[in-house]
């Protein structure tokens, strides 16, 4: 047990190092999902064709679609020697590559992956993925949006909703219910379709935080050849299972700040003081909470350092790292209100000209609600830990030998 | 994160060779075998029904045999001479089994005081014993309600000859030695005191957890010997205290994996309204609390296990979050272990209460998280500040 890379992972690292140093761009600040700016857009499209070029994006997918022909623990040390310089410019390019690349890859004609593959590596073309729907969040199976067949197209209308990066996405996958009077999962096939199609409006989504980093899609009389349909048809649920299990299988261990933040709360503590003046980071309830937030911080580090030794050892990484997303986002709520409350009046402020740590508690409490439910929710996450690696039988299916016409629904 | 200079390490390398070794992870799978067939829960369960001393003598020998009680002990001194690592996988396999022996007491405590603060001959005569089993050693720090500390010790070592009370000492009536932490002219020190010795007396204290034995120990005037320098008590205390809670921690995470896989278990074969109770989302929900707080327990106890074996700088903070971490997953495992049993949980007969006695004295025997905890903010206020 210690620190340290194999010999051949030294060495990649310092390679990759040099190319680093030589090359990344400085100073540009980190992109989310969903970013609009046009100017950050750019900066991450050069950034991508310039690593495609050097054989640096998409390192674990073979050569001849773009890629660097490596391994994923290749890929986890370029990605950690990047963030070690601050580059963060991956955001636009996470679905695309991470998901519906690997979904077109996985079931599109020659003719069709070489058109897409290229340019979604080089960071030409933008992608997003169009899964959930008002009436399938966390049941996606139960979206509603149809495509009716007429001659060798098919005529979609429907709405989609939550769609990371809609407004600049060059081209989409599409989840859609080609046959109503099957059953749920068996009715649905999956396309790819052209963002710039007649029919397609997107319209951003006011979120609560006030940011806007989703899109509702409005899809009327849409027009899709047949052609581009991915898999066969109403296949589209194991279509759908291939790109989620891509999401699943991106593994970001071992990053971050050390104890999840917590440091960085003990800062701001350690400047504001009590009702007598004492620093609030003496208050023996402060402190408690503080260390655990901190233990849970360094142990999501830990499991991450354990799912990447698996990697390292040639092993497939276990379960252990599906518990992270369900313990940082609650963990992070729980945090920051603790923070907002310690600054007592003060905590209500956001204006940067006052807020305290530049009101970054507060922009977390109201963050912290979308953490917990984006990419699964904290209980459908407890229903995979719970039916996946532990084994428990799933839930009783009121909707299993219906057909999807005749399935009750709310509004 | 700046100033955070400790963990840099972690950061700017992180590509890691962090688990168990192949041989390592083997020892630990042969441990398990070895206490599944040696240590059975209604053993576990009788020594406490009777008036006994808690502590299972035929395990313990047997133990010995298998060179555990060795197992981080220089070859020198007739021990393995292995590491830190090996003894992490076999105190897990002792949480997991709720063992009834006083190895805790004897190999985290008292065998790592003496490596760490012993002179060649306090090593000569004790660290040969320890492995064979002849001597059970423990530590006796506590005296009153609330943590240790400076003000609170007032036994006194005055020409020699030691004065005071200790209670709880875990183990304190089968042990033949205790390091006994108590002032020299004011200053706190550590002794080393035989318990079989004149002016001891000894008086077995009942406690939640009777699978370990506790004493009330009266010393007046029983002779000790000093380890250590004068003065040095309190720090070697904290030192032994880090490197203990690091195998403390091993042993709760053990011990609450047992109770997840017992609660999971019970879920799949108990049906109730119709069908497997693990169906509903309520249980089901509780059993994926349960994985991921031994998940985050693992993470930091493996962290712990690497700073204790390199002898790190990080090692007080790292054992602090071993411990915390460890001690929120056993109690949550082992309280909804009872719960998911329902009535059945609340009986003698079912195991689940072996689990939630064990998970009380893992918790408090080193310092309770609450003491813990703020020790840990502390060494973080100081890295921040660094």
């Amino acid at each position: 047990m210690d620190f340290n890379d194999t010999p051949q992972e030294a060495e990649y690292r310092a390679r990759v190092r040099a190319w680093l140093e030589e090359n990344a761009p400085r100073g540009i600040k980190g992109v989310s999902l969903g970013d609009e700016d046009p100017e950050l857009l750019k900066a991450c499209k050069a950034w991508q064709a310039k690593k495609a070029a050097a054989g640096y994006a998409q390192i674990r997918w073979p050569k001849e679609w773009g890629g660097g022909g490596g391994s994923t623990i290749e890929s986890v040390i370029f990605g950690q020697e990047e963030s070690r310089l601050g580059v963060n410019l991956g955001g636009p390019f996470a679905i695309g590559l991470g998901m519906c690349l690997p979904t077109v890859m996985a079931t599109a004609d020659e003719e069709t992956k070489a058109r897409f593959v290229g340019p979604a590596v080089r960071g030409e073309d933008l992608w997003c993925q169009l899964f959930s729907e008002p009436a399938g969040g966390s049941d996606v199976a139960a979206i509603r949006t149809k495509a009716v067949k007429d001659g060798d197209e098919w005529v979609i209308n429907g709405q989609k909703i939550w769609t990371s990066g809609a407004h600049y996405s060059d081209y989409g996958i599409l989840l859609v219910r080609t046959d109503p009077d099957a059953v749920k999962h068996k009715g649905l096939t999956m396309f790819w379709i052209d963002m710039k199609s007649a029919g397609i409006q997107c319209k951003s989504i006011h979120q609560m935080s006030g940011a806007r980093g989703f899109n509702e899609v409005f899809f009327t009389d849409v027009r899709v050849k047949d052609s581009q349909r991915l898999g066969a048809l109403n296949d589209g649920w194991k279509v759908s299972i291939v790109t989620l299990m891509n999401e699943r299988a991106s593994v970001g261990g071992g990053r971050g700040a050390p104890g999840g933040g917590a440091l960085s709360a003990l800062k701001l503590a350690q400047k504001m003081t009590d009702e007598d003046g004492a620093p609030l980071s003496t208050d023996r309830a402060f402190r408690e909470k503080l260390a655990d937030w901190y233990v849970r911080g360094e142990g999501l580090r830990f499991t991450g350092l354990r799912s990447l030794t698996a990697l390292s050892r040639g092993q497939t990484p276990g379960p252990e790292a599906s518990v992270s997303k369900l313990i940082q986002a609650a963990s992070a709520q729980d945090m920051a209100n603790e923070m907002l409350e310690l600054q007592d009046q003060f905590g209500i402020i956001t204006d940067p000209k006052y807020a305290a740590a530049n009101g970054s508690f507060q922009d977390m409490v109201m963050g912290a609600p979308g953490m917990r439910i984006a990419g699964g929710t904290d209980e459908i996450l407890r229903n995979i830990i719970a039916e996946r690696v532990l084994g428990m039988p799933g839930d009783i299916r009121v909707d299993k030998d219906l057909p999807f016409k005749d399935l009750p629904t709310g509004r | 994160m700046k100033g955070h200079k400790l963990h840099v390490a972690t950061e700017e390398n992180a590509l890691v060779n962090f688990d168990f070794s192949d041989e390592q992870l083997a020892l630990k799978e042969e441990a398990r075998k070895f206490l599944a067939a040696k240590c059975l829960p209604d053993t576990v369960r009788k020594l406490m029904e009777d008036d006994s001393p808690g502590i299972d003598r035929a395990l313990w020998s047997q133990v010995a045999e298998q060179g555990w009680l060795g197992a981080a002990i220089p070859e020198e001194y007739g021990g393995l001479g292995l590491g830190y690592l090996e003894l992490c996988c076999i105190a897990e396999e002792l949480g997991r089994a709720v063992a009834p022996i006083p190895f805790a007491s004897t190999v985290y405590f008292f065998a790592e005081a003496l490596l760490r603060a012993g002179d060649a001959a306090q090593k000569a005569a004790y660290l040969s014993k320890i492995v064979s089993g002849e001597l059970i050693g423990t530590i006796a720090s506590s005296e009153s309600t609330g943590p240790v500390s400076a003000a609170k010790i007032s036994a006194e070592l005055s020409g020699g000859k030691l004065t005071g009370v200790k209670i709880p000492v875990t183990d304190g009536s089968v042990a033949d030695h205790a390091i006994v932490l108590a002032n020299e002219g004011g200053k706190p020190t550590l002794f080393i005191v035989d318990l079989n010795g004149e002016g001891v007396t000894r008086e077995t204290v009942e406690t939640l957890d009777r699978s370990r034995d506790a004493a009330r120990i009266e010393f007046k005037d029983a002779p000790a010997t000093r380890l250590g320098a004068i003065g040095d008590g309190l720090a070697l205390y904290e030192a032994i205290n880090d490197r203990a809670a690091v195998l403390i921690a091993f042993e709760q995470v053990g011990g609450s994996d047992m109770c997840l896989e017992m609660a999971r278990a019970y879920a799949l074969e108990r049906f109730a309204f119709g069908r497997q109770i693990g169906g509903y989302q309520a249980v089901k929900h509780r059993l994926a609390d349960m994985y991921a707080k031994n998940v985050l327990a693992r993470g930091n106890a493996y962290y712990g296990a690497w700073a204790l074996n390199s002898d790190a700088p990080e090692l007080p903070i790292a054992a602090a979050g071993a411990r915390i971490s460890a001690s929120d997953a056993y109690w949550f495992g082992s309280k909804e272990n009872v719960q998911l049993h329902g009535g059945m949980g609340y009986t003698w007969e079912v195991d689940c209460h072996l689990h939630y006695r064990r998970s009380r004295q893992l918790s408090v025997v080193a310092g309770s998280p609450r003491s813990w905890k703020h020790r840990l903010v502390t060494m973080l206020e100081r890295s921040n500040a660094a």
